[in-house]
């Protein structure tokens, strides 16, 4: 396995690789049963676009934090712990948009346990367009030989 | 105060009805999740936004980083969503019920939700049950948006596992609506 990154290599400003994906009707649905997601607006063309009011079928919220989950994972790798996430839904992701997903660090932390933070602002768009924003507070070793995960109880402040 | 207008029944427009005032803050619909946390559902989540994490696929890291497998964290609210059907359930069984209880109540056919805050406790891991209870934090005064007019509300839902551990808190602001004609 690669070395964990570490709190210290994270500075305020840096930028996370861009994700690109085409999303399809298979991700739209597929995400939507993953996550348990039964509601027609979810794989019902019909519904969505005459109940709904929507364009299509588009990307379930569960589904959403899943995304950000992978991407801000794919970058800290697995000893980054996540601690918080909050999304706000600006527009929906609908089959034949590509959605990117960036990210840059806004603050780097240590709390009073010693733990290490990381704050992310996560942005989906489509086109330009911001769809999703999301803000990840993920915990990073602080050196090579500490573990996020091994905290508990009160060592744990997400 | 809101005071009822007695020919209509209604409370001023930015004003709540005295039953969805007395719900705020109280715990509501303490629920048990309806299976057990499952490795193959992990996966299929994994599966749909390709995530490799090896966490979830890879028992020697699990067992390294994190005393054996657990489940993606954003997996929290999938272990209280209700089978699409049941033996001897008559009405479709739906999640967030105080959110469709809201829509109901006041009388919004369509609804979307706006913001999500999950806060992460200890990990999830397959086998465990978890339990759960749903909390009204707020409602709006009447809004007007480009999907029609409603309301916002904000719920919170509290997650915990079979040792009383708290696993998680999510946090749901809703907008039901009735669109625009």
């Amino acid at each position: 396995m690669n070395a964990a990154l570490t709190v210290d290599r994270v500075h305020v400003g840096d930028t996370l690789p861009t994700l690109r994906y085409d999303v399809t009707a298979t991700t739209v649905v597929l995400g939507a049963l993953a996550a348990r997601d039964w509601r027609p607006m979810h794989h019902d063309h019909d519904f969505a676009v005459n109940r709904n009011g929507t364009r299509d079928i588009f990307l379930n919220t569960p589904n959403q934090a899943a995304w950000f989950e992978r991407y801000v994972t794919d970058w800290t790798g697995p000893y980054g712990r996540l601690g918080r996430m909050t999304f706000r839904m600006k527009g929906s992701v609908f089959p034949g948009d590509t959605m990117h997903l960036d990210a840059v660090v806004e603050d780097v932390s240590r709390d009073d346990t010693g733990c290490g933070w990381v704050e992310l602002l996560v942005s989906l768009t489509v086109d330009g367009d911001l769809k999703t924003a999301c803000t990840a507070r993920v915990a990073l070793p602080v050196s090579p030989d500490d573990n996020p995960w091994r905290r508990r109880g009160d060592q744990w402040q997400p | 105060m809101s005071t009822t207008d007695e020919a209509t029944g209604e409370v001023p427009a930015d004003g709540l009805p005295p039953d969805v005032a007395a719900l705020i803050g109280e715990v509501q619909y303490p629920e048990a999740g309806g299976f057990p946390v499952e490795q193959g559902y992990i996966w299929t989540s994994c599966a749909s936004v390709e995530n490799g994490n090896p966490l979830f696929w890879d028992e020697a890291v699990a067992a390294e980083i994190t005393d054996g497998p657990i489940a993606p964290p954003s997996m929290l609210s999938v272990w209280f969503r209700p089978h699409h059907w049941s033996p001897g359930r008559t009405e479709p069984a739906v999640p967030l019920q105080v959110h469709f209880d809201l829509k109901e109540r006041f009388g919004l056919p369509e609804a979307v939700m706006t913001d999500n805050t999950i806060v992460f406790h200890e990990p999830v891991r397959p086998g465990d049950t978890l339990r759960t209870h749903q909390v009204l934090r707020s409602v709006s005064a009447p809004k007007t948006t480009k999907l029609g007019t409603g309301r916002f509300w904000v719920i919170e839902v509290e997650y915990f596992n079979q040792r009383d551990e708290l696993v998680g808190v999510e946090s749901y602001t809703g907008f039901g609506y009735r669109r625009d004609s």
